[in-house]
């Protein structure tokens, strides 16, 4: 039978809930925090953050996706238990995923806008 | 109901096979690792996106002006609270399901039943949510007219508030004769009429002179550019080829086809999961209303199908972040 003995630490250590049942809400709390923060953001926009951008990003699509990460982290170690696992099992599944897909959307993007510069400058990138 | 096993005399070595090094059952392993190939699955999806829309980066459309309704609520402008109400939907039967795992590691057959339930209600509400997006985006809003090069022109009046074409179409007599499959010999049927022909557009649109063309291309504020009336007209007539209501696989109003083509692709797919989900979480309840489980002195099942639950929440969050807020 697997863990009854649950990591019932979050933010590393600073929150920590007396049983599982709490952290459950907990981390519901956080979540739906996070939730409101994003759609209040994408209504206001902001025009600091749409006017600036980071990496050829604009700065609000940057916190959406950062904020979108650290939902997926808490879903994936509170919700699914990931917290909870031995370190193999862990690693095998977030390390294997996580760099698949940083790599492909990195090519993929890189291409894309490689493409649009064509589309847009008339080819000019052949004539070199 | 232990999986059979062999004895093979090397129990209790590192390499005698039987132990588990990661300290997980067999079933709970392999419903992670197909996770991982579902999650590469989903990203593959997710990139292919994003490359379009980089190749696209000046024309895609805004996702706050595409989704823009909630139910009950016609003609109120609500960007994006809807989707928000699916999300909170997905995250609190996520929570009902861990909740049911937690009651199910202590085995109260009544508590994970409950939990159970709630799960499955919350799943259903999500999947209706879903095809009333779905039909919201299919029938479309305002109209628009596709030019020749299948680029989408959209409409404004003056003080820059969208007009619908119904709003100033003319109505040009219609010289078209519909017949039914019992008058002919040889029968095919045609292709599906929008309300309005272009030329109906395009005279109501010369008739109004406050109107003015919107092009999808964004200008460097991320707005799309308007045209003035002379540039307006002249894009009309040069231009204008035929009228788009709504969105399909080959035209959409909101912008390039392939908004909608990976609109329906990737949140039905996620759609799907979603309601084989469900499909899963009624067997799995089912069972442990007959006290399968019970007997069976674990309640793993359920946190096998937690865990798929879990993910389909997980993917969600990534759609919404890229197909409602980015």
């Amino acid at each position: 039978m697997a863990h009854d003995n649950h990591n019932l630490a979050i933010f590393r250590g600073a929150l920590k809930f007396k049983s599982n049942q709490s952290k459950i809400w907990g981390v519901f709390v956080l979540l739906s925090i996070i939730t409101v923060i994003e759609v209040a953001f994408g209504i206001i926009r902001p025009e600091f953050l749409t006017e600036n951008t980071f990496l050829a990003m604009r700065l609000l699509n940057w916190v959406f996706i950062i904020l979108t990460i650290v939902k997926a982290y808490y879903i994936t170690w509170d919700f699914m238990h990931m917290r909870d696992e031995k370190s193999g099992l862990r690693r095998a599944v977030v390390w294997t995923a996580i760099f698949l897909i940083a790599y492909l959307v990195l090519i993929l993007l890189i291409e894309g806008d490689y493409i649009f510069e064509v589309y847009k400058e008339n080819f000019i990138k052949f004539d070199f | 109901m232990e999986a059979t096993v062999v004895e093979t005399g090397t129990e209790g070595k590192d390499w005698g096979g039987g132990s588990q090094p990661l300290k997980a059952s067999y079933g709970k392993m392999m419903m992670w690792f197909f996770i991982v190939s579902d999650a590469l699955t989903f990203s593959g999806f997710l990139a292919s996106y994003g490359f379009s829309r980089f190749k696209f980066i000046d024309s895609w459309p805004i996702a706050d002006e595409v989704f823009t309704h909630f139910p009950f609520l016609h003609g109120v402008e609500a960007p994006m609270y809807y989707v928000a109400f699916m999300t909170f939907i997905l995250i609190f039967s996520s929570v009902t399901m861990v909740l049911a795992v937690d009651a199910g590691h202590k085995m109260q057959q009544n508590k994970v039943i409950i939990y159970m339930f709630l799960t499955i209600i919350g799943g259903f509400i999500f999947v209706g949510s879903q095809a009333w997006e779905w039909s919201t985006f299919i029938k479309g809003e305002f109209g628009a007219v596709e030019t020749k090069g299948g680029k989408i022109l959209q409409f404004l009046d003056t003080e820059g508030e969208r007009v619908a074409i119904a709003d100033f179409a003319a109505s040009i007599p219609d010289e078209r004769q519909y017949q039914s499959e019992n008058e002919g010999i040889w029968y095919e049927s045609g292709t599906t009429q929008t309300t309005f022909n272009f030329e109906e557009v395009k005279a109501g649109f010369l008739a109004n002179d406050n109107l003015l063309v919107r092009t999808q291309y964004l200008n460097e504020h991320g707005e799309p550019t308007v045209l003035s009336r002379e540039e307006s007209v002249a894009k009309i007539m040069n231009d204008g080829k035929l009228v788009v209501e709504g969105a399909n696989l080959h035209h959409n109003e909101y912008g390039p086809p392939l908004f909608a083509d990976f609109f329906f692709f990737i949140t039905g797919f996620h759609g799907f999961h979603v309601f084989s989900g469900v499909i899963i979480n009624c067997i799995i309840f089912f069972n442990v209303i007959i006290g399968t489980y019970e007997r069976r002195g674990s309640y793993e099942m359920v946190e096998k199908v937690g865990l798929y639950w879990h993910f389909v929440d997980l993917v969600w969050v990534f759609v919404f972040t890229f197909f409602y807020l980015v």
